[in-house]
């Protein structure tokens, strides 16, 4: 009954990739379609806007508060750093299954699925204290765009959470009851999992300049 | 050769003339027609899924018809119909026929039966995916009609769901948006499976310039799909929120409704719904009518026994259609004031659109020259669909340009030029399928004298309903009245012709019963097909599988592909047509040659 369907290992020779890594990229470009949507629409309504952090207060002599005033970019930098740093641990359990350690996989995957948690975490006391001064997405569009475009992220933050913890654990059988061909299989997999985790993590070095800093 | 680990098809012999041997002797009825993953069952369960919303959406349109020709009088067991219930009608008839009822007819049917088959990859690249789609699709279905059964009942705003109104309807405006992300989700893992599987799975020697046309059309349109509809769920994403944490990305400051002044920030701007939804929608068009083309193609050149005419160049037309159909959605924003310099520029790049439509559909007719034609069912549509999918195409140049758009806009004018594509040009392309694989999937024949009256009927009937909304448009009626035009003096001399559409659409639907008899009539009394390649076709589908075909795993040994799709009557053959998969008549795969 199961169907081998080709290429779902080893590349295709005029291709030169196997099925998963094409198909991820094409949903990547998907998504790249997506979040390039919202930016644009970020930079639609900015355009359009009368009040923006930054800007003069319409009819007044103040200035609002700059963007990097409402939000806290120390926050917002760790978190930078706690995505890279778990990127960095993605390419490394991949890297560990290439050369055969098992053990060293479970560690840097581990890793990264604690990393993207701190992420998730330290977002969690950032809308906190915004609630806290009663900023909320009506509010304003500012923070409207804020919420809306970090909450999608970490909503992927957390999808990639859910897809390393399945090849952490349970999904790690593939590996560890497998022959040789299901094994470079796992490994494709890891590879397809840190496309994306990679995608998640670019999202944010684009997001956190254009809303905290801009 | 690099993989051929496919090459273990079923081992069941296809028994005489379809006996479908079963693969799944331990698979119960969940696993073999619910959570199947051959690309087969899920294109029955999309085509079945598909024609049943079709009809829904259809009724849909004809209690508006019956409201339009005699407003207020009751319509039996429903009563009169209420201008809000008119309103939800209207919203969801264009929703459940584009993203429930073509879409999934033309792409999750159509393209998941037929391109596999026709590529001879023995299913798509990612088959539990391709299951998703399909659970997607229907759970967003089911989402959508079950938001006739909330408070205040469907969505209310149209199809497009313009904001401001969509923002402050009902909860069914909130249904429609959970089910669209749920419908753009399946489309968007279908069309990761088209690409995936038409780029890696061809069979050795199906390079692109041999796979037939209608493989062509649904690449063209997998790509739409995966770029185009993210952006709708952006804009789905940002109306949600407005709906549900009260953001006000779409809502201008000072906003008054019925309630007085909206109690929101403000600062929104529907025209930027406009833009993304658009963004996505014109694309969208070409999602409907790329697959119908090329079910038209696969037909024309079957039963004009000729190779199609300029195929390369029709492939090109495509790609050039693909990419072009990125930049022209502001056509549809002509009245909203965004200023002449974009109308202009907006204008130039819908004029260059309509030129690749054009080579396309020149192609085809010049194919029919000098063919010695057979006129079977399947045939009857395709020919049927090209001067309807013309007037659909000419009646769209005037909306195109802005001067002549601006009095057009929101008349019955537009609903006339896009239902004579969608409706005559694609319904038509559809049928025309289902006519031409139904011995495929199912081993038996369709009934003749059924097909041509089903054909004929439609065809009048479709006319009889969208001419006359031309002519009303240009008097300038309106195309969302409850009563029709009824209210307005200058809609009086076009007033009659309410009746006539009318009456067209419930013999529309009269004429639709000789379909569905047949349909399933056949299934238990059709005539059986005599061999497996019951059209004398040359693509793979007929010429390498077995008619019908025996379970998950397609074709029995894997094909090689030595020629072009459409070798009918090819001088110097010496035969009246050469199968893709012809090893006798082949000439060397390019791999050879440097051997």
């Amino acid at each position: 009954m199961e169907l081998q369907i080709p290429y779902e290992v080893t590349a295709r020779r005029d291709t030169g990739v196997n099925n998963a890594k094409l198909g991820i990229w094409l949903f990547l470009a998907s998504e790249v379609m997506l979040f390039g949507g919202l930016f644009a629409a970020y930079v639609f309504l900015r355009m359009g806007a009368d009040a923006w952090p930054g800007m003069m207060i319409p009819d007044t002599t103040e200035m609002a508060l700059r963007a990097d005033q409402v939000l806290s970019v120390p926050l917002a930098t760790l978190n930078t750093m706690i995505l890279i740093a778990s990127s960095v641990t993605m390419v490394m359990s991949w890297a560990s299954l290439k050369l055969n350690d098992f053990k060293k996989y479970k560690l840097y995957m581990g890793l990264t699925i604690l990393l993207a948690f701190g992420f998730l975490i330290v977002k969690t006391f950032e809308y906190g204290s915004k609630f806290g001064h009663h900023l909320y997405p009506e509010t304003n569009m500012f923070l409207a765009v804020y919420f809306v475009l970090t909450g999608l992220h970490a909503i992927h933050v957390t999808g990639g959470i859910i897809v390393n913890a399945y090849f952490w654990g349970p999904g790690a059988k593939m590996w560890t009851r497998g022959n040789e061909r299901d094994k470079a299989h796992f490994t494709n997999r890891i590879e397809v999992a840190g496309l994306y985790w990679h995608f998640v993590d670019l999202v944010w070095i684009f997001l956190f300049p254009t809303i905290y800093l801009l | 050769m690099a993989d051929n680990s496919h090459a273990s098809a079923p081992e069941h012999a296809h028994g005489a003339n379809g006996e479908v041997a079963d693969g799944h002797h331990h698979a119960g009825f969940w696993r073999t027609y619910w959570f199947s993953t051959d690309h087969k069952v899920i294109g029955i369960q999309y085509g079945i899924t598909a024609l049943l919303f079709l009809l829904f959406g259809f009724g849909l349109m004809l209690l508006m018809r019956w409201q339009i020709a005699s407003p207020g009088v009751e319509i039996p067991l429903l009563g009169a119909l209420t201008p809000e219930l008119y309103n939800q009608f209207g919203a969801m008839h264009g929703t459940i026929m584009v993203f429930m009822g073509i879409v999934p007819l033309a792409v999750g049917a159509f393209g998941n039966y037929v391109v596999p088959l026709q590529i001879g990859a023995p299913d798509m690249a990612f088959p539990r995916l391709n299951m998703a789609s399909y659970h997607f699709f229907f759970w967003g279905g089911v989402v959508m009609l079950g938001s006739f059964l909330v408070p205040g009942g469907a969505a209310k705003a149209g199809w497009t769901s313009y904001p401001p109104l969509a923002n402050i309807e009902t909860m069914g405006q909130t249904f429609w948006l959970v089910g669209m992300v749920l419908l753009i989700t399946s489309s968007l893992l279908g069309a990761i499976n088209f690409l995936t599987t038409i780029i890696q799975l061809r069979a050795d020697g199906m390079t692109f310039f041999r796979m037939p046309f209608f493989v062509w059309a649904q690449f063209i349109t997998a790509f739409l799909l995966l770029l185009a509809f993210p952006p709708l769920e952006a804009a789905g994403i940002l109306q949600l929120s407005d709906r549900l944490l009260d953001t006000s990305f779409f809502l201008p400051s000072g906003l008054v409704t019925a309630d007085g002044v909206l109690d929101v920030a403000g600062g929104g701007s529907p025209l930027l719904w406009q833009h993304l939804f658009w963004f996505l929608a014109h694309p969208e068009v070409y999602v409907l009518i790329l697959p119908a083309m090329g079910i038209v193609a696969e037909v024309l050149a079957n039963n004009t026994r000729k190779p199609l005419w300029g195929y390369r160049l029709m492939v090109y037309s495509l790609i050039f259609l693909g990419f072009m159909s990125f930049i022209v959605w502001a056509h549809h924003m002509f009245i909203t004031g965004m200023g002449t310099a974009i109308s202009a520029f907006f204008q130039v790049t819908t004029m260059i659109i309509s030129i690749p439509s054009v080579v396309i559909l020149s192609a085809l007719v010049i194919t029919l020259y000098g063919g010695s034609i057979r006129f079977s069912v399947p045939m009857l549509f395709a020919l049927g669909f090209l001067p309807m999918f013309a007037i659909g195409g000419l009646t769209g140049l005037p909306l195109g340009l802005a001067p002549t758009d601006i009095p057009l806009h929101d008349t019955y004018y537009v609903i006339g030029h896009f239902h004579y594509v969608v409706a005559p040009g694609t319904i038509l392309a559809m049928f025309a399928g289902i006519y031409y694989w139904y011995p495929k999937v199912t081993g038996r024949q369709m009934n003749n004298t059924l097909g041509h009256i089903h054909f004929w009927g439609s065809i009048l009937c479709m006319n009889g309903i969208f001419f006359p909304m031309l002519i009303q448009g240009m008097a300038n009626v309106s195309r969302r009245l409850f009563d029709g035009g009824l209210a307005y003096s200058f809609s009086e001399p076009v007033l009659h012709y309410n009746s006539v559409m009318s009456v067209a659409s419930f013999l529309l639907l009269a004429f639709q019963l000789p379909f569905i008899v047949n349909f399933f009539m056949s299934l238990k009394k059709g005539k059986k097909v005599e061999k497996d390649n019951h059209w004398d076709a040359t693509t793979l589908e007929w010429s390498a599988a077995p008619t019908p075909p025996v379970g998950h795993g397609n074709f029995v040994t894997v094909p090689t592909v030595y020629h072009a799709p459409y070798e009918y009557n090819m001088p110097g053959s010496g035969k009246e047509f050469v199968a893709q998969n012809d090893a006798l008549s082949a000439e060397p795969l390019p791999e050879t040659v440097e051997a």
